[in-house]
Order: C-alpha cells, then sequence, then structure tokens
C-alpha cells in the first residue's frame, strides 16, 4: 500500500506544474485587448476582427506582432520601448514587419511546414516592392491586399486574395484613375478582364480553375509581364499552344518585333472567346492585321481556314445523319463515340492553328473527316437496316394476316358444316 | 385429324380431348373480353422465349449490364428485336392482365364456384407487376436506376417491415450490384417458375369449371361454342393480330437503352415508373405529409395494402353477389377505382 501511495504522490507533483500553467495559460493576461476593446470604435475594431485572423487562431498575440508587454495594466509599462513596443509600422515599413516572420523558414515551420517564405524577397523584385524601397507610399504593401487585422487564409473564401476575390482586390487601386494617375498605366484591366473569357468563369461561373490577375502577373513578385515571355504566362494553362507557337515562324517574327506573343492575336485583358471567325481572310479575320493580301501567311491563312471548314461541314454532316438515325429508332452508341473522336480532331486542328503550318492542320483534318466519314456510312447502313427491318416486318405481317384469314374461312366451314 | 390418330395410338390422350370438348363458350355481346385471358398467355410465352434468348447474352452484374444490352442491341443478330419484342410484350401483357381482371370483376365472375381462380388470377397480375419492377432494372441505364431508388425507398415506408423489405430486395444499404443479382434472380427464376405453376393452375380451375356468364345473363338461354376447337381457332385468330401488333410496336417503337447508370450522379429530372406503376407514384406525389397520425406515405401504402388484400378476397367480400343480388356496390367502386387509375396516370404523364 506504501508503494501506491509513493505511486500517486510521484505523479501529483510531476502533474502539479503542468496544471498551474495550464490554468495560467487559459487566464493569460493581455492588457491590448481589454484596452482596445473599449476604443473599439476608434480602431476600427481590431479586437473583433482579431476572431477571424489567421495569426490569433494559431495562439499568436498582439505583442508577437506589435510587441510591449501585455501582462501589465500600465499603458506606459505596456507601451514602453523597453519592453520591445513598435506600434504600428508605417505603411512602406510593413513588408519588412511582415517578413520578420514570414521570412523565416525556422520561425514559420512549426505552423505550417509548407508554406513559402520567399514572400518577402519576390516582393523586393516587384514593380510594388521596387517603388515601394524608392519611398513609394502609395504602392501595395502586404496589408493593402491580406487586411492589417483579420487576416484570413488564401482559401478562405471570405478572404480578398481567395482566388475569386482577388481580381476586385488588385482593381481597388488599379481601376482607381486618381489613385493610378501618377503611373500612367491604364485603370480598365478589370473592366476588361470581367468581360473576357477567363473573368466570366472565374467571376460568375465560379470555376477556380480560371486564372485571377496573380495567376498571370504573380502575387508578390507582381509585375509586367515582358513582351517576349507572354507565351511562357499563357502557357501555365495553354502548354500545347505555346509549344506550337515556340516552333512556328510566328515566334521568331514576334521577338523581333518586340511584340507580346498570344497576346498580339488574343489581347491580354479582354480576351474573347476563340472563333473560326478569327482565322483566315474574311471579315473578322486577325491575320490580316499583320498579313497583306496575296502574301504567303495571306494564303496560309485562307488553307488553314478552308480546311478547318471542310472538316467542320464534314463533322456537321455526320451529327445530322446520327441525329436523323436516332430519331427512327436506331441504336447510334458507337457512332456517337466516333463523333466525339471527329470532334476531338477538330479541336486539335483548330489547336494546331498555332503552328501556323497548312500542312499539319490539313493532315489533322483528313483524319478527321475518314472518321466522319465512317459515322455517315454507319448511320447510312443503320438507315437501311431500318428499311430492311420494316420490310421484314410487313412480310411478317403479311403472313399473320394470311394465317387470321385462313383460320376464319376454317372456322365459317366448320360451324357451316355443324 | 391424322395427327391426333397418330398420337391417340400412342399415349391415351382420349381424357384431355374429352376434357376440352367438355367446355363450352357462352356467345353474347361482351364476350370479347374471354380473349384476354388467352392473350396474357401468348404473351407471357413470348415473354419466356425471347426471355430465354436475351439470357444467352444477359450479364448480370452492374459492370457489364448496360454493355451486354448494348451488345444485344447492336451485335447480335436479331438482338434488337428480341429486346423489343421483350418490352412490348410486357406492356402488352399487364395491360392485357389488367383487361382481363377488370374485366373479369365487373362481369363478377370471381363468384361461387370461381373464387380460388380469382385469386390464382390476382397472384398472377401481382407477379406480372413484380416482372416488371424488377425486369425494369436490368438494362441497368439512368432511367431503371433511379426508378428502382425511387421505387424502393418507397417500399421502406410501409409501416413495421418497410425498412426489411428494402434491404432485402436491394441487398445492402444502396442499389447497387446486389440489387442487381437479386432482381435478375426474381425476374429469371423465381418469378417465372411461380407464374407457370399459378397459370397451370388457373388454368386447369377454368378447363373443369368452364367459362362465367354475367349474372345477369345467368337465367337466359345462350347460344354456346365449343371451346375446342371453334374458340381456339378463334384465339389464335387473336393471338395472330396480337403477334402483329407486338412486332408493329416493336419495330417502329423500339425502346431506347439511354445512359449506363451512374450510382455517383445526381437523380436527373424527370424519373417516373412504368405506366402501370405511375398511379400510386402520382398518388403518393399527391398525398399530404401527414394523415391523421401516419406519414403521408405510410398512409397511403396502408390504404393501397387494404385495396390489394380486398381485391384478392373480393369473392368473400361482395356479400351482395353471394346473396343473389342483380347488382353490388362493389362493382360502383370498382368503377371509380379504374377511373381513378387512369386519371392519375394522365396526370402523371402530364406533371412528368
Amino acid at each position: 500500500m506504501k508503494i501506491t501511495y509513493g505511486y500517486f504522490l510521484a505523479l501529483f507533483i510531476l502533474l502539479a506544474p503542468t496544471m498551474v500553467l495550464a490554468e495560467n495559460g487559459e487566464q493569460k493576461k493581455n492588457s491590448c485587448v481589454e484596452c482596445h476593446k473599449l476604443i473599439d470604435d476608434e480602431n476600427g475594431g481590431v479586437v473583433g476582427l482579431m476572431a477571424h485572423d489567421v495569426h490569433a487562431q494559431v495562439g499568436l498575440s498582439c505583442a508577437d506582432c506589435h510587441g510591449g508587454d501585455p501582462s501589465s495594466d500600465d499603458i506606459e509599462v505596456a507601451k514602453s520601448p523597453q519592453k520591445g513596443f513598435i506600434g504600428a509600422p508605417k505603411r512602406n515599413e510593413i513588408p519588412q514587419f511582415c517578413a520578420r516572420c514570414h521570412a523565416d523558414p525556422n520561425y514559420m515551420r512549426p505552423f505550417n511546414p509548407n508554406l513559402p517564405t520567399d514572400q518577402f524577397s519576390k516582393y523586393q523584385t516587384s514593380e510594388h516592392g521596387k517603388r515601394n524601397a524608392q519611398g513609394d507610399d502609395h504602392v501595395a504593401v502586404c496589408s493593402s491586399c491580406h487586411g492589417a487585422h483579420g487576416i484570413r487564409r488564401v482559401n478562405d473564401p471570405l478572404s480578398p486574395i481567395f482566388k475569386r476575390n482577388a481580381p476586385l482586390t488588385c482593381s481597388k487601386c488599379h481601376s482607381d484613375p486618381e489613385y493610378m494617375k501618377a503611373y500612367g498605366i491604364p485603370t480598365d484591366q478589370f473592366e476588361k478582364y470581367k468581360k473576357g473569357v477567363h473573368g466570366i468563369l472565374l467571376l460568375e461561373k465560379g470555376n477556380l480553375g480560371a486564372p485571377a490577375c496573380h495567376s498571370c502577373h504573380g502575387s508578390h513578385e507582381a509585375s509586367r509581364p515582358v513582351e517576349t515571355s507572354v507565351g511562357n504566362v499563357c502557357a501555365q494553362c495553354h502548354t500545347l499552344n505555346r509549344d506550337l507557337f515556340a516552333a512556328s515562324p510566328h515566334k521568331k517574327a514576334h521577338d523581333q518585333m518586340k511584340v507580346p506573343e498570344c497576346a498580339v492575336c488574343h489581347e491580354n485583358h479582354f480576351i474573347q472567346k476563340t472563333s473560326d471567325d478569327m482565322l483566315g481572310t474574311g471579315p473578322g479575320a486577325i491575320c490580316l492585321k499583320c498579313h497583306k493580301q496575296d502574301s504567303n501567311g495571306y494564303h496560309s491563312a485562307k488553307a488553314m481556314r478552308g480546311f478547318i471548314e471542310d472538316l467542320k461541314g464534314q463533322v456537321s454532316q455526320a451529327e445530322t445523319a446520327v441525329v436523323q438515325a436516332e430519331h427512327i429508332g436506331m441504336d447510334m452508341s458507337d457512332s456517337r463515340v466516333e463523333l466525339d473522336q471527329a470532334v476531338t480532331l477538330l479541336t486539335k486542328a483548330r489547336s494546331y492553328v498555332h503552328s501556323f503550318s497548312p500542312p499539319k492542320i490539313e493532315s489533322i483534318t483528313k483524319e478527321g473527316k475518314t472518321v466522319a466519314d465512317h459515322v455517315k456510312q454507319a448511320a447510312k447502313t443503320a438507315r437501311a437496316q431500318w428499311v430492311t427491318r420494316r420490310k421484314g416486318l410487313w412480310v411478317a405481317i403479311l403472313f399473320l394476316i394470311l394465317l387470321a384469314a385462313g383460320l376464319f374461312l376454317d372456322i365459317r366451314r366448320r360451324e357451316k358444316k355443324s | 385429324m391424322a395427327s391426333l390418330d397418330w398420337i391417340r395410338k400412342r399415349f391415351p390422350i382420349e381424357p384431355f380431348e374429352k376434357l376440352l370438348r367438355k367446355k363450352e363458350v357462352p356467345v353474347y355481346r361482351s364476350n370479347l373480353f374471354y380473349y384476354f385471358g388467352g392473350i396474357s398467355l401468348l404473351l407471357f410465352g413470348i415473354q419466356v422465349f425471347s426471355g430465354i434468348l436475351l439470357l444467352f447474352y444477359y450479364s448480370p452484374h452492374a459492370g457489364g449490364a448496360y454493355e451486354s444490352v448494348r451488345f444485344i442491341m447492336n451485335k447480335v443478330q436479331f438482338g434488337w428485336l428480341i429486346r423489343s419484342v421483350h418490352v412490348w410484350s410486357a406492356h402488352l401483357l399487364i395491360a392485357s392482365i389488367f383487361i382481363h381482371l377488370f374485366s373479369t370483376f365487373f362481369m363478377r365472375a370471381y363468384r361461387f364456384p370461381r373464387e380460388f381462380t380469382w385469386m390464382t388470377g390476382v397472384f398472377l397480375l401481382m407477379l406480372c407487376l413484380g416482372f416488371g419492377f424488377t425486369g425494369y432494372l436490368l438494362p441497368w441505364n439512368e432511367l431503371s436506376f433511379f426508378a428502382t431508388k425511387v421505387g424502393t425507398e418507397i417500399i421502406a415506408g410501409v409501416p413495421a417491415i418497410g425498412k426489411f423489405i428494402q434491404t432485402v430486395l436491394r441487398g445492402g444499404e444502396e442499389v447497387g450490384d446486389a440489387t442487381l443479382g437479386r432482381f435478375f434472380a426474381l425476374h429469371v427464376a423465381l418469378f417465372p417458375m411461380m407464374v407457370t405453376g399459378l397459370v397451370l393452375i388457373h388454368l386447369i380451375f377454368i378447363q373443369f369449371q368452364g367459362m362465367s356468364t354475367p349474372p345477369a345473363l345467368e337465367n337466359k338461354t345462350l347460344k354456346t361454342l365449343p371451346f375446342f376447337p371453334n374458340f381456339i381457332l378463334r384465339d389464335c385468330i387473336v393471338w395472330s393480330l396480337t403477334l402483329g401488333l407486338v412486332l408493329v410496336l416493336a419495330v417502329y417503337c423500339p425502346p431506347p437503352l439511354g445512359a449506363k447508370a451512374d450510382p455517383f450522379a445526381p437523380t436527373p429530372q424527370g424519373i417516373r415508373p412504368e405506366w402501370y406503376f405511375m398511379w400510386m407514384f402520382q398518388t403518393l406525389k399527391m398525398l399530404p405529409g401527414h394523415i391523421l397520425a401516419l406519414e403521408g406515405e405510410q398512409a397511403a401504402l396502408l390504404v393501397m395494402g387494404i385495396l390489394g388484400a380486398g381485391l384478392l378476397f373480393i369473392p368473400w367480400l361482395d356479400i351482395w353477389t353471394r346473396r343473389g343480388k342483380r347488382y353490388s356496390p362493389l362493382t360502383y367502386l370498382g368503377w371509380v377505382i379504374l377511373i381513378y387509375m387512369i386519371f392519375t396516370t394522365i396526370l402523371g404523364y402530364l406533371h412528368s
């Protein structure tokens, strides 16, 4: 029994400090919160905002950023420089202020080992960072996009930098002509983006796969892409088109002319859904912007459009044939699969326009036409079968009618006899 | 009949011939309805024959059922025709049994001494509805999958035993491979065996008891027709025409296969049961959430259960006919139910 009591005593002694610590932890004094609660309105409700703040959620307090001694009720002590009080940083000091922790991998690792710690160094290379270093206190700093208090995680849909919200966040400065006056850059990017194919996908349809501003410009390293590297920006998603473009004669020409690759035909912010009309020599054809009539480029554009139109017509005819066969009750599921192949080849041919090589497009469209022909043939066979089935049916019906008539005559004969 | 002589010399078939020749069919204005029993028998035969042919290629697994039906329709010689005939013949079979049952009901042919003939007929109708319900799932397409899901969810609403029946039918919590296996076994083994047995009993009863005449004509002297061969030959004419109708429908309106069932997809719009379950489905849709102490769905199932049991025991419930009365209130109730069924079926199609 003595041994048992001894164990309990030892256990109590060992656990007692942790109990005391836990008790203290729960009741840890925070004079910042106590005072700022009272002057909440004057400070924009920082205490309330901090309820959603990612830093508060991982256990960081006001003093972890601003310094000072939150355990003291005396404002002089609590906000004493001797206690490390920094207070609110000046606007252009904010990046360094945040970087104290966010650029320190050792400090950040325990919170999230996958969180990058290169934001500050990237920021220094950005237009914002460069101008900030020159003393421009108009440019974006961390808090301009993330907020100061109440910072949410990037993947929180309420965060101003959540992908769907990011364009609006950028537009707060970049769409303000007054604010952007000193920089001499356009302020219609957001309006254009909103109406473009990417903006519609992201903002209207909520497709998070669509690019936001930072997808092309970078976030912390935000800058204007160099003309010759626009292709690489677009290639983050449109890889095949970039590869085809890079191997085409257009790449060299664009580089020499120092024009922004993809954006020459597709624009940058106001990117429209592509159509076949953009290709060729007809109205709305972009090729004519550079290629004069009867030039090689003019003829190539005309030929490429011709091949695509030819396949498009064949696919359309094949689809009509399938629909007609289905309409009369024939199962065309195998042909539907083939038709999908033909449509895929049409899409491939459209993509290969970026190779600007008529022979390549001709080869793809030829393959597509063979598939479409096969589908049309299958639909024709199905229709022929449909006719045969009906002929067979009416032969069977005739036989059944004759049988019924024979039986009827037999009944009459029997009943007359009896 | 040289062929019959050939058989007579070898087998003692005279008692059967005597039994066949004994039966007389009364001739009057409504005896057209007598043919629906024979039509149902023919259609059941077509079902068995076409079903066996389909079995050669059908694969009762969620991974291959749809593909096997597609294979039957596209690759097997006349496979499209066999499947189409099987589907249309099933529809016509159920329609024919309904007509047969209602005509028997309105002519009060269930009265003494044909109570058990009536009961076997009601069981046959229920089994055929079971055939329809189980067969609908077998192609494993989107429509049939979700209709089965909804159907088995309705069954779960039966008080006390509903959940158990649902689990037994589904072979688990959800409609899946196990459900397909069970429905297949019921459709091709248990139900055909039961129907064959019941049809034989039904036919033997009819053959022994003869055709019934409505009570109003019972005391009149009616012209009669020998069942064999005169009525049988007439039956053959009707069978030829019925077969022709099945073929026309099968060729001109082949049933589409639709898209393969995807258990993870949301329930598509316009899910509805086959036409013969539509009145029940529509009734369940129209009911309020609660009726007295029961949930609306449970109350409806209870009423339908009582109606089903009432239908089965009608020969004993119809005390007016048993007492020799010329009119029975149950006949009027039957008309009301029939009109309600037609009305709700039409309503169901209009709403979907």
